[in-house]
């Protein structure tokens, strides 16, 4: 069982004519899977990973769950976006609760559910706070406990921590890594950032830009995922390959850009 | 490059003395100190209350055309204990209650619904914004010919002066809704319906609570206006009933009672927006 990416074609038309944002995709997603599409910006990866969330209609090809072909958003996908999407005016609590009240399931029961995801992001103890009052991670720990108390298939997360500082980010890596493993949850995520692909996922897509493609699968097998590992020569082979390929294909940009 | 220049110190061609000078009193976009603020705020109102007492005290103007504070505290007494201007305020206060509520109430869903469906939007803008730009006063005589001359113009011109542009406004509120909130609400399984009353519609009430405040004070005035061509008591009519027979005490009483109301109910709608929205960060 799992998902697939079949042949898919985005394009936008635009007054300069058409813009070819995805062509010919195809991508397979097994259960259980940590996955990573790294591309740099024109690479399409938000655009591919709205069609998977089903916010955005294909214009070729098409994107299917368990064989079933997406037709729209819906919570079987949990979703954590960039910028930060908690309910303002929700403490927390109350947003990780809020997508088991719109499905219509009992309060007892969204309840029990959500403390038992706020528990597994590490937040109860701040249940009753306002995002206001949240650092960036803990609101992205917030939004991942949210879309985890629908029990989707699958994560997408479109660069969840690009706009936290380094050290934060390097934290929620291990927390990705620690939740992945105790929940067997699926994960599919978009990054430009590639150590960031290299440390956290067992499967990597190598995006190019101009139109989006799919240039290199990778698979990555690192001995140990601790931060020790970035250190080492494997974890650097595996960087060093995902930043030529986003080399090459920037300066393929920059040449189409000239041109 | 300069070939005779031996100095390595960095070449600069901004003068001497471009340094942002300190100040208190003129800080741009920043808060003065609490005392000053204070201090600002009284002087306000207590300048002009001077300079009227001034000026009458040393009967500068003719007491006919410019009656003293303490005349005109004198009327205000007089109008209370006769129960004349309670009679007033509470009749132009139902008018303003009446006509703002119905409008508010019309005017807050179809503006959300304007906001939210682009659909709904070309269907109404063009129209409502053809009427916004039709002044309200100048309906009063079809409404008089529709309506005749009890409570109904009156209510109406409040609804016509406030509609229009309140949910114009309700409309542009949803704008600053963030798209991602909205896709965040359809990713957690969330419909359309559910999106507008549980995502768009709480998020927009700070701005709306603050359309109303301000389309409240248009209808403040519109109520005077309509009192003054036709009623048979009002705060409007006090005043061009004593016009006609030059009792300008009671003009400033009823222009001061006006203006207190009028920025009483703006004050309890700025509590109003602190007190349901301290989630965000609209503060004023």
């Amino acid at each position: 069982m799992h998902i697939e990416i079949i042949n898919l074609h985005k394009h936008f038309d635009t007054q300069n004519g058409r813009l070819v944002v995805l062509k010919d995709i195809n991508m397979t997603i097994e259960w259980g899977e940590f996955i990573c599409a790294v591309g740099a910006s024109g690479s399409g990866k938000s655009t591919l990973l709205r069609q998977i969330a089903g916010l955005d209609h294909p214009s070729g090809g098409e994107v299917r769950i368990d064989g079933e072909k997406v037709t729209g958003p819906g919570p079987d996908r949990g979703m954590v976006f960039q910028h930060y999407t908690l309910y303002p005016w929700m403490n927390v609590q109350e947003n990780a609760e809020f997508g088991l009240k719109l499905q219509g399931i009992p309060k007892n029961q969204r309840r029990e559910r959500a403390s038992y995801y706020l528990d597994v992001v590490g937040l109860t103890s701040f249940a009753k706070a306002l995002p206001k009052e949240l650092s960036g991670g803990m609101k992205q720990r917030v939004a991942i406990a949210r879309a985890l108390a629908s029990e989707p298939k699958v994560l997408l997360m479109d660069e969840p921590f690009g706009a936290l500082d380094v050290h934060t980010k390097e934290t929620m890596h291990e927390f990705m890594l620690d939740l992945w493993q105790r929940t067997n949850i699926t994960v599919f995520m978009i990054t430009h950032d590639v150590e960031e692909a290299v440390f956290l996922s067992n499967r990597i897509y190598a995006l190019g830009a101009r139109p989006g493609t799919v240039r290199k699968e990778i698979i990555v097998n690192l001995p140990e995922r601790t931060h020790h590992i970035k250190r080492q020569s494997v974890f650097h082979d595996y960087r060093d390959e995902l930043m030529d390929l986003m080399r090459s294909h920037g300066q393929e940009a920059f040449a189409a850009m000239a041109a | 490059m300069n070939p005779s220049s031996d100095s390595f110190a960095p070449q600069t061609s901004a003068k001497p003395g471009r340094t942002l000078r300190p100040t208190v009193f003129w800080r741009i976009a920043e808060d003065i100190p609490k005392p000053l603020n204070w201090s600002l705020m009284i002087a306000s109102i207590a300048l002009p209350l001077l300079l009227w007492w001034v000026v009458t005290a040393l009967q500068l103007v003719d007491p006919k055309f410019l009656p003293s504070p303490g005349t005109v505290l004198a009327t205000f007494q007089r109008l209370i204990s006769t129960g004349e201007l309670q009679k007033d305020t509470i009749a132009s206060l139902w008018r303003v209650g009446v006509g703002f509520s119905l409008a508010a109430l019309f005017s807050i869903p179809i503006g959300v619904l304007m906001g939210s469906f682009a659909s709904i939007r070309a269907l109404l803008e063009p129209a409502f914004g053809l009427m916004r730009y039709m002044p309200a006063p100048a309906f009063i005589p079809l409404l008089i010919i529709y309506l005749g001359i009890d409570e109904a113009p009156k209510i109406a011109l409040i609804f016509i002066g406030v509609f229009f542009f309140n949910a114009l406004m309700a409309m542009d509120t949803v704008k600053f809704v963030p798209k991602d909130l909205i896709e965040s609400t359809y990713m957690l399984g969330g419909d359309r319906w559910q999106t507008l009353t549980q995502v768009i519609f709480p998020h927009v009430l700070p701005g709306i609570i603050d359309a109303c405040r301000i389309n409240l004070a248009a209808a403040w005035q519109l109520v005077i206006v309509a009192e003054l061509i036709a009623a048979n008591e009002g705060l409007g009519r006090r005043i061009s009933y004593a016009g006609r027979f030059f009792k300008t005490d009671e003009i400033f009483v009823g222009l001061i009672v006006i203006g207190v109301i009028g920025m009483s109910l703006d004050l309890f709608f700025q509590y109003l927006l602190r007190v349901s929205c301290r989630w965000s960060s609209q503060r004023r």
